[in-house]
């Protein structure tokens, strides 16, 4: 092992970046090589030009069938602001989803749970998925509602740009509190109202948010039997 | 000296007798008094318990702060083993992720295999062309490994409460399930063997022999455990009335599976919401009405003898047939067989595709190194885990790679009562509630 001039602390300077504790959010720079020597996107059918559509999930039309006319049908009874904070309704593989506003998601939740009709009792999950590119306002937060009155599932989903805070759902479901810590530390996404919003998963010190799509899996080649294997993320991949 | 102390030695003079220091107390403040006469009651520590603490399983963190034995705050952390399986799903294709998901909760690999695979069979829109013979298999090895994950559960718990000989009894029998996954998949943990649209490979005769034998064998060990623990004194005391949770506080802390229904909430998802053909086996939901971990050991105990019941029934309608879903665009193309130098594909289609079919060639080779795609959306799958309600939200843009993949792991939303099972209590109940709440760090952190 060559140790550099400008290394520090030990660490040879041709030691790939991120290779070493303090550089957490860094990757190495792109070989612009795969495996098997190939340039670019290594696409030899021809249509490697072609971008593919992401299709935006759409409106769906009444009657959406199942129990899901009449959860849509008690929630527009018992909530005034009804109108106003439903954006969209989506029933897709028998699941349904009603979009809410982001900063009414805490009042539909109290209204989900209380009510006689519907009666989510439990949160069964919070998390966040980043559509970086498809929605200006990215951060897609989904909430698994579970009614074991009815034995009814309902998916409220809530969507923020970058910066945009979330009112925080623990004061009706206390365990949203460590799941939203989890969006927070994967994501950014601020919670207002939480009542300790700090990492879980990552360090404290950790800087950046690992599961936004803008953020490197990180990885450094393995040599295997005299060949370099590149990390993951910047092997062949067929999209 | 203190006001404190005077004042306390005005309302509770102290004389010295042979049987120790006697105090006459007139009146005043109890506390002021005790405060004055006992230095210990006012001075509170702070515990670091963790993460390399025996008795955290795994590396759990608890910081308590504790008066006297008292624990007034507890303050659990976790991440100590977060490896970034969910980000990593995202760089793979959608059969690679079995292997990345069976990691997460290392105790229940087939529940985490399972439910990862149900999500893609439903955004693929495949779920009913699953193979009888594969839900039964997928039912059987879930029951299976419910067995293995309680056992694991009874024996280090055990340990931790001062029954060692219960952690040796626990992984012995465990050994047998092991071996049953070691038979069929070829490794004892972390199998990847339930893949999107069916199974690696069919269940061998070999195995159900093996099957049968622990069938006939654990009952047996069952009563041996509960004559060992039931009727034990220490186990009574160290279990009764700890940690107390009940259902509404179950629900709001979004806790499930043993903990609920030992609050006497019969919630199986299972029974209320079934998957993989559940509806159709016999048994029962073990509940308890003590919310207490003695409750949670007695559901878990009878839990076991519910899978058994499961087994048996699954063992009894296997019958021959197809593991693989009839659509080619997605089954997996090779056939699997043990040959001379270990199991890899079987002669017939190496055959057929280097001697016989370019096509077959070209099919096997785009969708093992490309894999399918998945059309666009979301879904939400749950189903009933040893530890309670495992939930995987699985999110395709419609290529070959997931486009997010969270699990909603059970082992993570529970140990938020961990807090306030031990606030209040004494330092040992610690352990007993953080015991009977069955966390998996590898599952909790992910």
């Amino acid at each position: 092992m060559s140790t550099g001039p400008e290394s520090d602390g030990g660490v040879p300077a041709d030691m790939p970046v991120g290779a070493h504790l303090d550089a957490p959010a860094q990757t190495p720079p792109s070989p612009q090589k795969g495996m098997f020597g190939v340039q670019g996107t290594g696409d030899v059918s021809g249509f490697g030009g072609l971008a593919r559509r992401r299709s935006v999930a759409a409106d769906s039309p009444r009657p959406f069938g199942d129990y899901f006319d009449e959860v849509y049908d008690s929630l527009e009874e018992a909530y005034p602001g009804f109108a106003d904070a439903v954006e969209k309704v989506v029933v897709d593989r028998g699941e349904l989803t009603l979009h809410i506003k982001p900063e009414r998601i805490a009042e539909v939740c109290q209204i989900m749970r209380d009510d006689e009709s519907l009666r989510f009792e439990l949160c069964s999950s919070v998390d966040a998925v980043d559509y970086l590119g498809t929605d200006s306002r990215r951060f897609h937060v989904s909430y698994q509602l579970t009614s074991m009155t009815y034995r009814r599932r309902v998916r409220l989903e809530a969507a923020v740009g970058d910066d945009q805070p979330l009112p925080s759902v623990t004061a009706v479901y206390p365990t949203a509190d460590w799941q939203e810590r989890e969006v927070y530390d994967m994501f950014g996404v601020v919670f207002t109202g939480h009542p300790n919003l700090t990492r879980i998963l990552m360090p404290d010190d950790w800087e950046g948010y690992p599961q936004r799509k803008d953020y490197p899996l990180g990885g450094v080649p393995v040599q295997y039997k005299g060949a370099e294997i590149p990390p993951p993320d910047q092997r062949r991949v067929y999209q | 000296m203190t006001s404190q102390t005077t004042s306390g030695q005005a309302y509770a003079t102290e004389r010295e007798t042979t049987e120790g220091r006697v105090f006459t107390v007139t009146g005043g403040d109890w506390d002021r008094i005790t405060e004055s006469i006992d230095p210990l009651s006012n001075e509170k520590i702070v515990v670091n318990m963790g993460p390399q603490h025996p008795s955290t399983h795994g590396v759990l963190r608890l910081v308590l702060e504790l008066e006297g034995e008292t624990v007034t705050q507890c303050r659990p952390v976790v991440g100590y083993l977060h490896t970034g399986i969910e980000k990593n799903l995202e760089y793979r294709n959608w059969t690679q992720g079995v292997t990345f998901v069976t990691r997460m909760d290392y105790l229940s690999n087939m529940f985490n295999e399972v439910g990862y695979c149900l999500a893609v069979e439903r955004l693929l829109g495949i779920s009913d062309q699953i193979t009888e013979r594969t839900n039964t298999i997928r039912v059987m090895f879930m029951e299976l490994q419910r067995i293995a994950s309680h056992l694991v559960w009874l024996g280090t718990t055990g340990l931790e409460l001062g029954a060692i000989s219960m952690m040796l009894y626990g992984f012995r029998e465990r050994e047998y399930i092991l071996d049953v996954f070691e038979e069929t998949s070829g490794l004892r943990m972390n199998n990847g063997y339930i893949r999107p649209g069916g199974l690696a490979q069919d269940l061998p005769d070999s195995a159900v022999v093996k099957i049968r034998d622990f069938l006939k064998y654990m009952p047996k060990k069952l009563d041996e455990y509960e004559k060992l623990l039931t009727g034990q004194v220490i186990w009574q005391e160290r279990t009764q009335g700890v940690a107390v949770l009940d259902v509404t506080g179950c629900l709001a802390l979004g806790v499930t599976g043993p903990v609920l229904r030992a609050a006497g909430l019969a919630w199986d998802l299972r029974k209320t919401m079934p998957y993989c053909g559940y509806e159709n086996y016999e048994f029962d939901v073990p509940t308890a009405s003590t919310s207490d971990v003695w409750g949670r050991y007695q559901v878990r105990v009878a839990e076991i003898r519910e899978s058994l019941k499961i087994i048996e029934q699954a063992l009894d309608r296997l019958r021959p047939g197809p593991i693989w879903i009839e659509d080619k665009k997605i089954a997996w193309p090779a056939q699997l067989a043990l040959g001379v130098d270990g199991l890899g594909n079987s002669l017939e289609h190496v055959a057929h595709i280097m001697g016989q079919s370019m096509e077959a060639l070209i099919h096997h080779f785009k969708l093992v190194t490309e894999g399918f795609r998945v059309p666009p959306g979301q879904v939400y799958v749950a189903l009933e885990h040893p530890r309670g309600e495992l939930g995987v939200h699985a999110v395709s843009d419609g290529g070959t790679h997931p486009y997010r993949v969270h699990y909603r792991d059970p082992s993570f939303v529970n140990l938020q009562a961990i807090a306030p099972m031990a606030e209040g209590a004494l330092l040992a109940d610690v352990i007993a509630g953080g015991a009977s709440l069955d966390p998996v760090m590898g599952g909790c952190d992910r």
